[in-house]
């Protein structure tokens, strides 16, 4: 197998409060393998976006990451100093947020944007970043590039925002795009068309992307594996098919039999008591053994690591581990 | 059919958007409207769930608000139980005992200042309908209908998450004993587990007590889990209205099957999503004809200065020039 993109390993971002240090995400770890799309869904509160965030280099302190590491092409950059950190931040991954209207300097034309952020990255003529800044946003489909690159962010419908923050997050090649969000803050019609061209321009380009959503749907027709969060810990990771239609931890179980479909036929929706623990009284073993219907007596003592039960698939269950199943009081 | 529990007749509702006066005068600028909602009829019928989607800017929440009475109408009436409602006057008091409403966002629609006890029964000392002692009894029986515990009558609306937000909504939507309520998005705050627990919760509510339903929603699969008859919007008319799943399986108006065709599916179906074009247009200078028909791939030159009206179609009515046409496309 070829070496991973990006590889992170038992990453953990805590946050100190006046009533004890919250643990944000608590040793996630996972790889991106050049020119793939990985999903990454969870609720609200689970840690999506603040992984995508420590890979970036972008938590706020006082937060910080107090273990783990991260390696783009086998090249440590969680520990990087801020001016180093700088030349990859734009320069070999790129960021999609999920507000257009706060992405974008609002003083500034599209076309001073993306021309500073080329010639930032990249060595060459003012003139020659203008060329290459049309062709971006003709690509990214702006329909008359070259007249409206001169047009403020204001002058853009909110579909032709993200359409400018995809150019200006792809204008430097990068081999990796964390899309934190990328639709939701757009109605349908215009969400299918950002995706689209969002997976075509990095198919194109060969970037990989890490997807960052709350939307299964999103998921299911654009990523390649998708990596469940929940309560900052990982728990599932796999091909999208296969943790879609037959997903092995119970909490994915539960997501995605409460997602109503376009197709199903049953009149209820799976549902999964309970909310989220608060990352202040996520309970001891397993994070989901107060909601889970299947847990058993190790699911409250120990934390389930991440486990390979098949080829490709990781899952952290204890359900899943050979030596431990044998107790499962019923199959 | 017996008759309607909501009739809803021409509703129009335009709103003012004009610059101030004296710019106006400086500028010479006419005055400029932005038409919410033209024309729009449909009728919910007693127990059943009427669900109105459409796209952001597409009038939802202002026939919502219409509906209950928080904003009157600039034309076309409504009809509650027989009961004509004069929209100058405001709502009777009579018939406002009779429909609720659940917002979309449970973090705004709660006073933070209350208890949730005070919350849940403030529309029962409103109408008078018990002594103070039995509606705090009330409010501790609903809490418990929709979930929660009795003991959370004396907590505040902070200690609890989003969905268990929602939850006290819902309580005190029932708390008047309602026949109508009106559901604005009330669960696009929430994440999808979540999700699941309110709509299954709405759905027994209405099994329970023999509720009708307006839910609004832009999202198309909730739609169909909850709707016996669906209303596609458009620019603030109403395009198509159709049987529920029918709706899904054969959508009759170009923008439903576009709407359809953009929803990204969980099934895994493999089929490559046609992408739309174009965007929707400005409220304010809508196209003038069908206001879809230039994002429309059905478009004829009638399309473009005739508003259609809805006809009879197998499944409900649209409004579309091109009807008979869509099959072929």
């Amino acid at each position: 197998m070829a070496d991973p993109l990006l590889s992170v390993r038992d990453l953990v971002v805590e946050f100190p409060t006046r009533r004890g240090t919250l643990r944000a995400l608590d040793r996630v770890s996972f790889d991106i393998m050049p020119g793939e799309v990985l999903g990454m869904v969870g609720e609200s509160g689970a840690g999506k976006s603040i992984t995508g965030a420590a890979i970036i280099g972008l938590i706020e302190p006082p937060g910080r990451i107090a273990g783990g590491e991260i390696r783009l092409k086998g090249e440590r950059i969680d520990n990087l100093r801020p001016y180093a950190l700088r030349k990859i931040r734009g320069k070999r991954i790129g960021m999609v947020f999920q507000d257009p209207l706060t992405s974008l300097n609002p003083l500034y034309t599209v076309a001073q944007q993306l021309i500073e952020t080329i010639r930032t990255h990249i060595d060459c003529s003012e003139a020659e970043a203008r060329k290459r800044a049309v062709a971006l946003l003709d690509r990214v489909g702006i329909p008359a590039a070259e007249r409206r690159i001169d047009d403020y962010p204001h002058h853009f419908s909110g579909g032709m925002r993200q359409r400018v923050v995809i150019a200006l997050a792809l204008c430097a090649e990068p081999e990796l795009v964390i899309a934190d969000e990328p639709t939701t803050a757009l109605d349908v019609s215009v969400q299918s068309q950002i995706i689209e061209v969002l997976k075509d321009i990095c198919a194109e380009r060969g970037a990989a992307v890490m997807l960052i959503t709350h939307d299964m749907g999103v998921i299911a027709e654009t990523a390649d594996r998708v990596a469940v969060l929940y309560a900052g810990r990982m728990a599932e990771v796999g091909p999208v098919r296969e943790v879609i239609t037959e997903a092995l931890h119970p909490y994915t179980q539960g997501l995605m039999g409460s997602i109503p479909t376009l197709t199903q036929e049953s009149d209820r929706l799976v549902q999964i008591p309970g909310s989220m623990p608060r990352l202040n009284a996520i309970p001891q073993g397993c994070a989901f053994n107060p909601r889970c219907d299947r847990a058993f007596a190790p699911c409250f003592t120990d934390r389930p690591d991440l486990l390979s039960p098949e080829a490709g698939r990781q899952v952290a269950c204890w359900l899943h581990d050979p030596a431990k199943a044998q107790e499962v009081p019923h199959g | 059919m017996a008759e309607p529990l909501l009739k809803i007749d021409g509703l129009t509702r335009r709103f003012d958007v004009s610059k101030p006066w004296l710019n106006r005068v400086i500028e010479r600028e006419e005055k400029q409207f932005l038409t919410a909602n033209a024309d729009v009829s449909f009728e919910i019928a007693r127990g059943e769930t009427f669900a109105l989607v459409g796209e952001s800017g597409s009038g939802k929440s202002t026939i919502a608000k219409m509906v209950v009475g928080l904003l009157p109408p600039s034309a076309g009436t409504i009809t509650f139980d027989g009961q004509r409602i004069d929209t100058s006057a405001g709502i009777p008091r009579s018939l406002r005992r009779r429909f609720q409403m659940i917002f979309q966002d449970p973090f705004a629609s709660l006073n933070p200042r209350w208890r949730v006890g005070e919350i849940i029964a403030e529309p029962i000392r409103t109408f008078g309908l018990m002594n103070p002692t039995d509606a705090r009894k009330e409010a501790a029986r609903l809490l418990e209908v929709v979930g929660l515990s009795a003991g959370d009558v004396n907590k505040f609306p902070h200690e609890f998450s989003g969905g268990q937000r929602q939850r006290i909504a819902i309580a005190r939507a029932l708390s008047s004993k309602p026949e109508f309520i009106v559901c604005d998005e009330p669960t696009s705050a929430l994440d999808v587990s979540v999700q699941a627990q309110i709509l299954n919760l709405m759905r027994d509510l209405q099994d329970e007590f023999g509720l009708t339903y307006l839910l609004i929603s832009h999202d198309l699969s909730v739609v169909r889990h909850m709707a016996n008859r669906i209303g596609v919007l458009y620019l603030g008319r109403l395009v198509e209205v159709a049987q529920g799943k029918k709706l899904f399986t054969e959508p009759q108006h170009p923008y439903t099957r576009m709407l359809l065709d953009a929803v990204p599916d969980l099934a895994l179906s493999g089929r490559r999503r046609r992408p739309v074009e174009g965007e929707i247009p400005n409220p304010i200078s809508p196209p003038p004809g069908c206001a879809f028909h230039p994002r429309c791939p059905l478009v004829h030159d009638r399309c473009r200065h005739e508003v259609p009206q809805p006809q009879p179609t197998p499944i409900g009515q649209a409004a579309c020039h091109a009807l008979d046409r869509v099959d072929t496309a």
